[in-house]
C-alpha cells in the first residue's frame, strides 16, 4: 500500500506536491533514469572495446578448489583481485575485489545459506596467453585469456560464456579525494572533528594535525604505490550528486563496477525482478537498462524496465539445448543492460545475447550456473541461497483483505458474510489503520479495542488473521517500540551520526537496522505474545513499505549516505526488505517456541527471501493489463527461486468492473499467493457485493482454489525441498520447445496443471498453447482430450478458467470444500488420474499436520508416490522413515482416458481383495472408482481389469 | 464412516407434556422423511437415480443433487436439517457437518468431529422470544405512535394546506392594497416635490445676491490691501508684489503683465479696479495668510459645516427617499464620501463659509408636505414587506408539502429536524430531508455528508432507507454521501453511524414512523416445526 490519504494534515501538505501531483500513472520524474544516476551514467558512457585489463598470470595461486590472479588495469595502475571457485553442482564463481582497497568493500553477507561447497579445479595447460582450467564436468573448460582479460567458459569447442569480451569491466578503485586536505578533513570525518571540537575544544590544534598527518600519509602512501598512473579525470557526480531537492554526499567517491557477459547462441535470457514487464527480457539498446534497486513506486506502468519493490540479481539464458544462470550479488543500486546481435559462430549466423551488470558500490561477485537443464540451474542457485520455506497449509488457500477493515465490527460483519455467501476464506488482513496512530505493534484503542476476542472469534471457526507491521517506526518517546530502539541504539544513522529520520504513515520516523544481527535479534523478540499484546498463535505479519519506503526521500527511499553501522546504505539497500522479513519470520517462530511455521508477506525482497515467506506484486491497478501482468511477474520470481507470488486480486488502486474483479479471482485462484486487496479510496468489493451471478462466479473460483489445496501443498513440499518453482513458465517443462520460450499468458502448475486465464475484457475464446509433441492434455472442467504440440481455440464464458490437466499425471484433490482449509483437514481424497498415450499416470500426495516443523524436526509426514501402470494404480511410500498418521481417506478415484473396465478391485496392504463399484462415461472415457475408503497414508492397490 | 442412521428422539413441547420419537436419517426434515424410508430402495430427489438404502448417509455422495447425504458432508451440494428443539430448526450446508463449528445450536451437526458443542437450543430460544417480545412491543408501540404521527402529520398537513390557501388569500388582499399605497404614496410626493425644489430655487437666488455681495466687500478689502501707498489707486508695482498672480506662472510677474492685469492702465481707482478684480481673484493671496503661510487656521471652521450639511442635502428628493431605503453599506459609503473629502483649502475660503453654505430650513409648509409624502412612503415599505414575507411563507409550505413523506406522511415529523449523535471522534448530525453533517468534537469545521437525495430502500420496502448525497468531495474520490437505514423504533433517534467504504457512510436510525402492524400475538409463540 501506498502513501496516500490517510496522511495527518501536515503530512499531507507537505507531500502534496511532491506525490501527488500525477493521479493516474506513476511520476516517472520522481525516479532516476541511468543519466540521473552519476555512477550508471559514467559506466554507461564506457562502450565496448579493447579491455584494458590484463591478467598477470604470473600471480595465479592454484589451491584445491581456489585460483587467484591480479589484474591491472593499464591505464591507472590500479590492480584487482580475481578469485575462480568452482562450485559443487555445476557451478563457477567469479569474485573481483580491489587486491589492497583504501577501504574494505562491502561483500554481501546472509543470502547465501552456506559458503557454498567446492570442488577441485584442474589446471589443464598454461602459457603466456592465459591458461585452461577444467571444470570437471564433461568436457567443460575455462579459458582464462592475459591480454585483454577474458574469461571463456566452453563446453567442448563451444562457447557457453564469456566474461569481459566486450571490455566493460569497471572497476572504479576507491581514492581519496584530490582537493585540498582541509576539505578531505571536512567531507570524509566532518562529522567526527565536530565532535572531538566540542568535547576538547583546548585540544582541537593537536588534534586536527594529527588528524591531518594520518591523511597526509595516506596520500603519500597512495601516490607511491601508484607512481605511474594517469591521472584520471574526475567526473561529475563522483564525490556528490543531487537528485531533485536530495543529495548525496558520497564521503567515499567513486566506487561502482561492472561486467560484461556474453551468451553465445542465446536469444532469450529471463529473470531479474522485479519489473513489471515481460516474461523474456527485452533488449535495453536505445533505452533504459533494466534497474535493480528497491523503491516505493506509486501506480507503477506496465512493460517499463524501472525498478520495482524488491530486487533479485539473477538472469536465466535459455536455449533448447542449454539453460544457464548469473547470479550477482551485490545489495546495491543495480542496472542491468541486455542486448542482443547475431554474430557468426560456426559458419552459421546466430543470436547472441550481451548482459552488462552495473551496480553503484560492493564486489564483483558472481555465480555461473551452468545447468544443463531448466530444473539443473533452479537447483544450483536453490543451493546457494536456498529454497522456498514451507508455509502453513493455510496461507495456500484464500486471504481477504483491504485497506482497511475499519473495525472489530466490520470484521466480524466480513466474516459472517463469507459464511452467509458461503465462500471459504482462510485469513482477514488488517492494515494499518488497525493500529494507534500507525505504531506497529499496538491496536486502536478505540476500533480494536478487544484484539483477542477478535482473534479468539475467528480461531472459532479455524480462520486467521494478519496484522502489517511496517519497519518504519513512529518518533514518540511514549512508544515502547520508539523507547527502546533509541535506547538499544538500533536505528539506522544520518551521515552526520544521529538517528535518521524521514517521513512516513506515522510521520515522523525512525528505521531500525536490520542488518544489525542484535537489531533482528530484538525485534523477533516483539513478536512474543507477551510483549504484542492482545496476539494469539492465529495472528501472522505483514510487512509493507520495507524498500524502505521513506516519503521525503530521494526517489521515497532512504538517503544513500544514511550509515548502518560501518557501511553506508548505498551498500546495503537492496538487502533491507530480505532483512526485515528474515526478522519478522523468525519472531514467530520464536513465540511459538520453533514450533509453528511462520507465515510473513513481503513486498520488498532480494535473492534469498524465499527463506521467509511471500512476496506480492505490490500496488497494482484495477486494470486489464495488470491482471495480464501478474503472470510474467510471477513467472519471473518463481525461476528465481521466490515461488510464494501473488499479485492484489482485483487491482489495488481504482475501482474493477465485475467482469475485472471476477476475471481476477478466476487467475487468482490458480496463483500462488492469492488474496484480494482494495485501496482505501474504492467502493468495498467483497465478493457478494455485485449481485448473485457474480458472487457465485467468485464462489466457484475460490471453490476450485479450495479443492486443489492438496496439490498446492505437495507443490509447495516440493519447492521446498528442490527449489522447483510451484508457478512454471511452459519453457521450463517444455525446453527443447522454442514455440514455448516467449509464452507469458499461461503457465503451468508444478508440471501437471496448465492454466490460461481469461484477461480480456468481454473476451468469447481464449487461445492456449498445449505443449509437447505426443502429450495429451484434459479439460479439468470437461474431461475433454486435446493433444500437444498445438495451439487450442477454448470459447469461453464468465463461467470459464480454462485449466488442463496433463496426461500422465496424478492430481490429488479434497471436493468437500468447507468455511476455511482448516475445516478440510481430516476430509477424503479424489485421486484425478489422467492417463498419457502409453496408458500410464503418475503423482504424489503429500500430507502432515499443515502448520509445525514436526515434518521437518520428527519427520512425520506422509509422502505418497501414485503410480498408475498396466491397469494398476497403487499408492507406494516415498518416505518410509517417516511418520504420521491422517484421517484422510480415499473416496474416490477418476481415470480420464481410460477403456471402460469388466472390473475393479482394491487390494490393501494386508492383502484382502475387495470389488469395486464404478460408473463409466464412454464419451469422455472417464471412469469414477466408488469409495475405495482406503486411509491416505497406506499402501493399496487397485487393479482394472 | 458408518453412523449413518439415527434414532431422533426428540421431545417435543415439554410444555404440552408428551413426547414422541420419530426415526429418520441424521439430517432429514420432518417434512421430508417420507422419501427415506428404512430399508427401501431410496431415489434421489431429483429422479436422476436409485440407489440401496444404505447408501443413504454412507459419507459417500450418490445423487447429484445431495439428497442421498442428508447427514454427511459428502456432497458439495448437501444440506442439514437442525431441529433445534426448544429454537428455530434451520438448515446448514453439509460443508458445516463435523468441521469442528458448532452450527446446529442442538450440536447435531458435530456428532464425529471431536468438537465439544453445548446445546444452547434452550437459551437461543428464551433470548429469541424475549427478543421477538421485545420487538413486538417495541413495534406495537412504535406502531401506535406511527398513528398518531399519521393522524398529526394529516392534521398538520390540513392545516398547512389551510394555511396556504389563507395566505394566497391574504396574498391577494395584500397585493392590492400595495398597489393602493403606491398612488397614496405618488400623489403625496408630487406636492412635496414641487416645494422642494421651489425652496431651492429660492435658496438658489439668495446664494449668490449674498456671494455677488462678498465678492464685492472681497474686492474692496483687497483693493486696500493691494493699495500700499494709500493713494486710491492700485498701480502696477503695487500689483507686482503679488507674484503669485504671475499669468504664465514663468515666477516673476513683470510690469507688462501686472499692466495687463490691470486692464493695460499702470493703476487703477476703486472703482475700476472691477475688471482687474476678475482675472485676479482666483489666485490672489491675502497678504496676512501670506506672511504665516504655514497655519492653516480654518480648519475648525470647516470642518463644521459638515455635519451642518446633513439636514440641508443638496440632493434632489428622489435621492433623499433612496437614502431612507439604504442599507448600511450605503449609509458607510456615504460616510465615508464625507470622511473622503478633501481638507479645505486656504485657496477657497469662501466655500468654507459655514452661514452661506447651509441652506435655510425648509419653511413650515414644505415641511409638512414632505412629513406627510414620508408617511405615505413608510406606509407603502411596510405593505411590500409583509407581501415578501408572506410569499417566502407560502413557497416554505409548498416546499414542504412537496416532500414525499410516506404513504401516510408519517415522516413528517422529521422534517425540519435534527438528530444527532455524538461518536469518539465526531458529532453526526442528521436533518432529514435536509442534510447529513459530521463535526469534529475537537475544533475544525463542519463536513456535509449529503443533501437529501431519495428514498432509496428495495423495491418492496422503499420507505426503509434514505439517501443523502452531493456532500463535500472527497480527495481523489467521489463526494460523500450517506445512506440512512431506518428501523421500527419507540423513539426517533440515530443510532450508529460508520464508513463502510471511504466516503460512503451508513447511519442507522430509529422512528416509530417506520414500525409495522405487529403480527398476531400467537405467532411468536409458534413453536416452529415442532
Amino acid at each position: 500500500m501506498y502513501m496516500q490519504t490517510c496522511v495527518m494534515g501536515l503530512l499531507l501538505v507537505a507531500l502534496l506536491p511532491v506525490l501527488f501531483s500525477i493521479a493516474d500513472a506513476v511520476d516517472r520524474s520522481n525516479f532516476k533514469t541511468c543519466d540521473q544516476s552519476a555512477f550508471c551514467k559514467r559506466q554507461r558512457d564506457v562502450k565496448p572495446g579493447q579491455s584494458p585489463y590484463r591478467a598477470l598470470l604470473e600471480t595465479m595461486e592454484l589451491s584445491e578448489a581456489r585460483l587467484t590472479l591480479q589484474l591491472i588495469n593499464d591505464n591507472n595502475k590500479v590492480r584487482l583481485l580475481l578469485e575462480l571457485y568452482r562450485l559443487q553442482g555445476n557451478m563457477t564463481r567469479v569474485r573481483i575485489n580491489e587486491l589492497k582497497p583504501l577501504r574494505p568493500r562491502y561483500e554481501v553477507p546472509d543470502v547465501l545459506i552456506q559458503e557454498p561447497p567446492t570442488e577441485s579445479l584442474l589446471l589443464l595447460e598454461r602459457d603466456e596467453h592465459g591458461m585452461v582450467l577444467s571444470l570437471g564436468v564433461d568436457d567443460q573448460r575455462l579459458i582464462i585469456n592475459a591480454r585483454p582479460f577474458r574469461l571463456d567458459i566452453m563446453d567442448g569447442p563451444k562457447v557457453l560464456l564469456s566474461l569481459n569480451s566486450r571490455g566493460l569491466l569497471v572497476f572504479e578503485h576507491l581514492r581519496l579525494r584530490k582537493d585540498t586536505i582541509s576539505h578531505k578533513i571536512s567531507s570524509t570525518v566532518g562529522s567526527m572533528w565536530d565532535k572531538i571540537k566540542s568535547v576538547f575544544s583546548s585540544k582541537t590544534e593537536a588534534d586536527a594535525e594529527g588528524v591531518e598527518n594520518d591523511v597526509e600519509q595516506n596520500e603519500a602512501e597512495k601516490v607511491e604505490e601508484v607512481e605511474e598512473v594517469t591521472e584520471e579525470e574526475e567526473q561529475p557526480g563522483m564525490w556528490e550528486e543531487t537528485f531533485k531537492s536530495h543529495s548525496d554526499a558520497k564521503p567515499s567517491g567513486p566506487s561502482s563496477i561492472s561486467l560484461d557477459f556474453s551468451f553465445p547462441g542465446v536469444d532469450h535470457v529471463y529473470g531479474i525482478p522485479e519489473h513489471a514487464d515481460s516474461l523474456k527480457l527485452r533488449t535495453t539498446d536505445g533505452g533504459e537498462p533494466y534497474r535493480l534497486y528497491n523503491l516505493d513506486v506509486f501506480q507503477y506502468e506496465l512493460y517499463n524496465p524501472m525498478a520495482l519493490y524488491g530486487a533479485v540479481p539473477v538472469l536465466l539464458s535459455h536455449t533448447a539445448e542449454r539453460t544457464m544462470g548469473l547470479f550477482w550479488l551485490n545489495a546495491a543500486e543495480t542496472w542491468v543492460d541486455i542486448s542482443s546481435s547475431r554474430a557468426v559462430q560456426g559458419g552459421g549466423d546466430a543470436p547472441q545475447t550481451d548482459v552488462r551488470w552495473i551496480s553503484e558500490s560492493g564486489i564483483i561477485d558472481v555465480f555461473i550456473m551452468l545447468g544443463p537443464r531448466p530444473t539443473d540451474v533452479i537447483s544450483q542457485y536453490a543451493s546457494l541461497t536456498g529454497t522456498q520455506s514451507f508455509p502453513p497449509l493455510s496461507a495456500l488457500a484464500y486471504h481477504q483483505c483491504r485497506w482497511n477493515y475499519n473495525d472489530q465490527e466490520d470484521v466480524q460483519a466480513v466474516d459472517n458474510g463469507f459464511d452467509e455467501y458461503d465462500i471459504p476464506y482462510d485469513f482477514i488482513w488488517l492494515d494499518i489503520e488497525h493500529t494507534d496512530g500507525k505504531r506497529y505493534f499496538t491496536w486502536d484503542p478505540n476500533k480494536f479495542s478487544q484484539p483477542r476476542e477478535m482473534l479468539q472469534n475467528l480461531k472459532d471457526k479455524k480462520r486467521k488473521m494478519v496484522t502489517i507491521v511496517d519497519p518504519h517506526i513512529k518518533v514518540d518517546s511514549s512508544y515502547k517500540i520508539h523507547k527502546e530502539i533509541r535506547s538499544k541504539d538500533f536505528y539506522i544513522k544520518n551521515k552526520d551520526g544521529g538517528d535518521y529520520e524521514g517521513w512516513c504513515w506515522p510521520g515522523n520516523a525512525g528505521y531500525p537496522d536490520f542488518t544489525n544481527p542484535e537489531m533482528r535479534a530484538w525485534w523477533a523478540t516483539m513478536f512474543a505474545y507477551d510483549q504484542y499484546e492482545g496476539t494469539m498463535d492465529n495472528l501472522y505479519t505483514w510487512n509493507d513499505m520495507n524498500e524502505p519506503s521513506v516519503f521525503n526521500g530521494p526517489e521515497v527511499t532512504m538517503h544513500k549516505d544514511a550509515l548502518h553501522g560501518g557501511w553506508e546504505h548505498r551498500d546495503v539497500h537492496n538487502l533491507y526488505g530480505f532483512y526485515v522479513q528474515m526478522a519478522t519470520a523468525q519472531g514467530l517462530i520464536q513465540r511459538s517456541g520453533g514450533v509453528e511455521r511462520p507465515f510473513v508477506l513481503t513486498r520488498a525482497f532480494f535473492a534469498g527471501s524465499q527463506r521467509y515467506g511471500a512476496v506480492w506484486t505490490g500496488d497494482n491497478a484495477a486494470e486489464w493489463g495488470h491482471l495480464k501482468m501478474s503472470i510474467p511477474m510471477c513467472l519471473s520470481l518463481g525461476l528465481v527461486g521466490i515461488s510464494f507470488c501473488g499479485a492484489d486480486v482485483g487491482g489495488f488502486f481504482k475501482t474493477p468492473s465485475p467482469e475485472l474483479l471476477v476475471r481476477w479471482y478466476q487467475a487468482g485462484a490458480y496463483q500462488p499467493f492469492f488474496r484480494a486487496h482494495a485501496h482505501l479510496d474504492t467502493p468495498r468489493r467483497e465478493p457478494w457485493l455485485f449481485g448473485p451471478e457474480n458472487t457465485a462466479l467468485i464462489r466457484e473460483a475460490v471453490r476450485q482454489r479450495y479443492t486443489l489445496l492438496p496439490y498446492w501443498y505437495q507443490l509447495f513440499y516440493n519447492a521446498h525441498r528442490t527449489g522447483q518453482p510451484v508457478m512454471r513458465p511452459l519453457w521450463l517443462e517444455y525446453p527443447g520447445d522454442p514455440a514455448t520460450f516467449a509464452i507469458e499468458d499461461e503457465f503451468l502448475l508444478g508440471k501437471d496443471l496448465l492454466v490460461h486465464p481469461v484477461t480480456d475484457e468481454g473476451s468469447h475464446g481464449v487461445t492456449a498453447f498445449l505443449p509437447g509433441e505426443g502429450e495429451v492434455w484434459y479439460d479439468v472442467h470437461t474431461y475433454k482430450k486435446h493433444q500437444g504440440n498445438l495451439n487450442l481455440y477454448i470459447p469461453v464464458t464468465m463461467n470459464s478458467i480454462p485449466v488442463f490437466q496433463r496426461g500422465g499425471s496424478i492430481i490429488t484433490r479434497k471436493e468437500r470444500v468447507r468455511r476455511s482449509s482448516s475445516c478440510m483437514e481430516d476430509d477424503p481424497y479424489t485421486l484425478y488420474v489422467a492417463v498419457n498415450a502409453q496408458g500410464t499416470a503418475e503423482g504424489e500426495l503429500y500430507i502432515d499436520d499443515g502448520h509445525t516443523f514436526n515434518y521437518e524436526k520428527q519427520n512425520q509426514f506422509i509422502h505418497r508416490r501414485l503410480t498408475f501402470t498396466e491397469g494398476s494404480l497403487s499408492s507406494s511410500n516415498l518416505s518410509p522413515d517417516s511418520q504420521f498418521s491422517t484421517a484422510s481417506w480415499v473416496e474416490k478415484v477418476i481415470f480420464i482416458g481410460v477403456p471402460k473396465p469388466s472390473a475393479a478391485t482394491l487390494r490393501t496392504a494386508d492383502g484382502a481383495e475387495s470389488p469395486l463399484e464404478f460408473e463409466f462415461d464412454p464419451a469422455s472415457e472417464l471412469l469414477a472408482l466408488r469409495k475405495p475408503g482406503v486411509n491416505a497414508g497406506a499402501d493399496w492397490t487397485i487393479h482394472l481389469r | 464412516m458408518s453412523c449413518a442412521y439415527l434414532l431422533l428422539a426428540l421431545s417435543l413441547s415439554v410444555c404440552l407434556g408428551y413426547a414422541v420419537e420419530v426415526q429418520r436419517p441424521r439430517g432429514v426434515p420432518l417434512s421430508k422423511r417420507q422419501f427415506y424410508e428404512e430399508n427401501k430402495p431410496f431415489t434421489c430427489l431429483d429422479g436422476s437415480r436409485t440407489i440401496p438404502f444404505d447408501r443413504v448417509n454412507d459419507d459417500y455422495c450418490d445423487c447429484k443433487d445431495g439428497s442421498d447425504e442428508p447427514g454427511t458432508a459428502a456432497c458439495p451440494n448437501g444440506s442439514f436439517h437442525c431441529t433445534n428443539a426448544g429454537y428455530k430448526p434451520s438448515f446448514i450446508p453439509s460443508s458445516r457437518i463435523n468441521d469442528g463449528i458448532c452450527d446446529c445450536c442442538d450440536t447435531t451437526d458435530e456428532y464425529n468431529s471431536g468438537a465439544t458443542c453445548q446445546n444452547t437450543c434452550r437459551e437461543m430460544g428464551r433470548q429469541e422470544r424475549e427478543l421477538l417480545q421485545k420487538q413486538a412491543e417495541i413495534a406495537k408501540e412504535g406502531f401506535l405512535l406511527k398513528q398518531q404521527l399519521i393522524n398529526e402529520a394529516k392534521r398538520q398537513q390540513e392545516e398547512k394546506q389551510g394555511k396556504l390557501s389563507e395566505m394566497q388569500t391574504n396574498r391577494k388582499t395584500m397585493e392590492d392594497k400595495l398597489e393602493a399605497l403606491r398612488t397614496v404614496k405618488e400623489v403625496a410626493e408630487q406636492p412635496e416635490k414641487e416645494a422642494k425644489e421651489r425652496h431651492l430655487k429660492a435658496w438658489e437666488d439668495q446664494k449668490a445676491i449674498i456671494h455677488a455681495e462678498k465678492d464685492k466687500a472681497k474686492m474692496a478689502e483687497v483693493f486696500l490691501e493691494l493699495d500700499d501707498d494709500e493713494d486710491g489707486y492700485v498701480s502696477v508695482a503695487e500689483l507686482q508684489s503679488h507674484s503669485e498672480l504671475d499669468p504664465d506662472s514663468d515666477g516673476a510677474l513683470t510690469e507688462v503683465e501686472a499692466q495687463g492685469l490691470l486692464g493695460g492702465v499702470d493703476k487703477v481707482d476703486a472703482s475700476s479696479f472691477e475688471t482687474a478684480w476678475v482675472s485676479i481673484k482666483e489666485k490672489y493671496i491675502s497678504e496676512s495668510q501670506a506672511d504665516s503661510a504655514a497655519v492653516d487656521p480654518p480648519a475648525e471652521e470647516t470642518r463644521q459645516p459638515v455635519p451642518d450639511n446633513e439636514p440641508y442635502p443638496e440632493d434632489d428628493p428622489v435621492d433623499e427617499e433612496d437614502e431612507n431605503e439604504d442599507d448600511d453599506e450605503d449609509e458607510e459609503d456615504y460616510r465615508d464620501e464625507d470622511g473622503d473629502k478633501p481638507p479645505p483649502s486656504v485657496h477657497t475660503p469662501e466655500k468654507s463659509e459655514p452661514d452661506e453654505d447651509a441652506m435655510p430650513p425648509y419653511d413650515a409648509h414644505t415641511k409638512a408636505l414632505i412629513d406627510a409624502a414620508q408617511k405615505t412612503r413608510d406606509d407603502f415599505d411596510e405593505a411590500e414587506r409583509a407581501l415578501r414575507e408572506v410569499d417566502d411563507q407560502i413557497k416554505s409550505i409548498e416546499k414542504e408539502l412537496s416532500f414525499d413523506f410516506g404513504p401516510s406522511g408519517e415522516f413528517t415529523h422529521l422534517y425540519s429536524q435534527c438528530y444527532e449523535l455524538s461518536t469518539s471522534e465526531y458529532v453526526y448530525k442528521l436533518c432529514p430531508f435536509n442534510r447529513v453533517s459530521q463535526k469534529p468534537k475537537y475544533g475544525g469545521s463542519e463536513t456535509n455528508l449529503g443533501s437529501w437525495g431519495s428514498w432509496a430502500g428495495p423495491e418492496d420496502s422503499l420507505y426503509s432507507a434514505m439517501k443523502y448525497d452531493h456532500g463535500t468531495g472527497c480527495w481523489q474520490g467521489p463526494n460523500r454521501s450517506t445512506t440512512v437505514k431506518l428501523t421500527c423504533g419507540k423513539e426517533t433517534v440515530v443510532m450508529s453511524t460508520s464508513e463502510p467504504s471511504r466516503c460512503e457512510y451508513l447511519m442507522e436510525f430509529t422512528t416509530p414512523a417506520v414500525c409495522q402492524e405487529p403480527l398476531p400475538d400467537h405467532v411468536l409463540h409458534d413453536p416452529g416445526e415442532l
